[in-house]
């Protein structure tokens, strides 16, 4: 509901750091999301492929690297990847967690030639 | 081909924004409270009750953002100090307020008359956790209706809640909702959120509530 403005800062985030590499073209844009964000890829290509328009970006594949959600238990310490929406850490059983990764969106780096 | 290292938050934009922001708050001691919930939980009926009886004590002002109408801020007209309403239908996003908004917002309001700005977010419990505003409290109302899994079933929301708030005690007798379970949740995502029982019907649970406020905002006046 909200990748317009988001999919705003890619292209901005990436046409600053082409042109700084004095790129012609952008190739690929490799983008971390988090499972946990509520960020959809398929919305931020779309927008893009419109935002990105007669810019050296236009044309530009965008690749997504989905983060599992990871969670770590208070208690025990634990990491582990929740199987379903009940949050409970598998080895103790306590329900009081901290979201160790999965709530990212980031670049991570941009192809150009 | 050539590859590029970027590593950059791409939410950045809207973060420094929302620092930009609370400079200019803390500048004038306006403290700010975030109001999330799904519509209808009552975010306009506890700011209304909020104002009600913090009259006289404080001078608060209201951003209310909507994505259409401005029936929210003329319900809150004559009691606020300063209201502004934000529509969010013509923005490039219209699910969430963002700092950029609330920039815009703290332009066209008498900061230095203003000790809070109650801050009543879009309803919805998704989008409002990815964006944060400049405030310093960011409190989140869940009513008996909606049932006692949202915690579960939107963490992120509640993860980054200062305060929790159940609305709609009065409705306890006709509803499946487990406070404790609810707690249980809550407690899990976030242990140290506070937690506060209302009904905005009844005054159940008000007092205690502006006496949080009034609390946040003296310790916050004398940090400054």
């Amino acid at each position: 509901m909200h990748e317009l403005g988001v999919t705003e800062n890619i292209v901005n985030i990436t046409l600053a750091k082409a042109g700084e590499a004095q790129a012609s073209k952008v190739l690929k844009i490799n983008v971390v999301v988090g499972e946990l964000s509520g960020f959809v890829p398929d919305c931020i290509q779309f927008y893009f492929d419109t935002l990105s328009k007669d810019t050296i970006a236009q044309g530009a594949v965008l690749h997504f690297e989905t983060v599992p959600t990871h969670l770590r238990c208070r208690n025990c310490s634990t990491i582990f990847h929740p199987k379903d929406t009940l949050w409970s850490c598998p080895k103790c059983g306590s329900q009081s967690v901290e979201i160790f990764k999965g709530r990212e969106l980031y670049i991570e780096s941009v192809e150009v030639e | 081909m050539k590859k590029i290292e970027v590593v950059q938050n791409v939410l950045e934009a809207n973060e420094t924004i929302a620092s930009r922001n609370q400079q200019l708050l803390d500048k004038h001691r306006v403290f700010v409270i975030n109001i999330m919930s799904a519509p209808g939980a009552g975010k306009t009926s506890l700011i209304l009750r909020t104002l009600t009886k913090l009259k006289g004590r404080l001078n608060i002002a209201v951003i209310e953002g909507d994505v259409a109408s401005t029936v929210d801020a003329e319900k809150v007209q004559s009691e606020a100090k300063s209201v502004v309403q934000i529509n969010t239908r013509n923005m490039p996003e219209s699910c969430s307020l963002m700092a950029v908004m609330i920039e815009s917002a703290l332009k066209d309001m008498p900061l230095d008359n203003i000790d809070l700005i109650l801050i009543e977010n879009v309803g919805n419990l998704i989008c409002p956790a990815e964006f944060t505003l400049g405030e310093h409290k960011r409190v989140v109302i869940s009513s008996l209706p909606e049932g006692d899994d949202k915690p579960i079933k939107y963490p992120l929301i509640f993860i980054d809640a200062d305060a929790v708030i159940i609305n709609k005690m009065d409705l306890l007798p006709h509803v499946d909702f487990d406070i404790a379970a609810f707690r249980r949740s809550i407690a899990g995502l976030n242990p140290k959120a506070e937690f506060f029982q209302i009904s905005c019907k009844t005054g159940e649970g008000i007092e205690k509530w502006c006496s949080w406020i009034l609390k946040q905002v003296e310790t916050h006046a004398m940090e400054r």
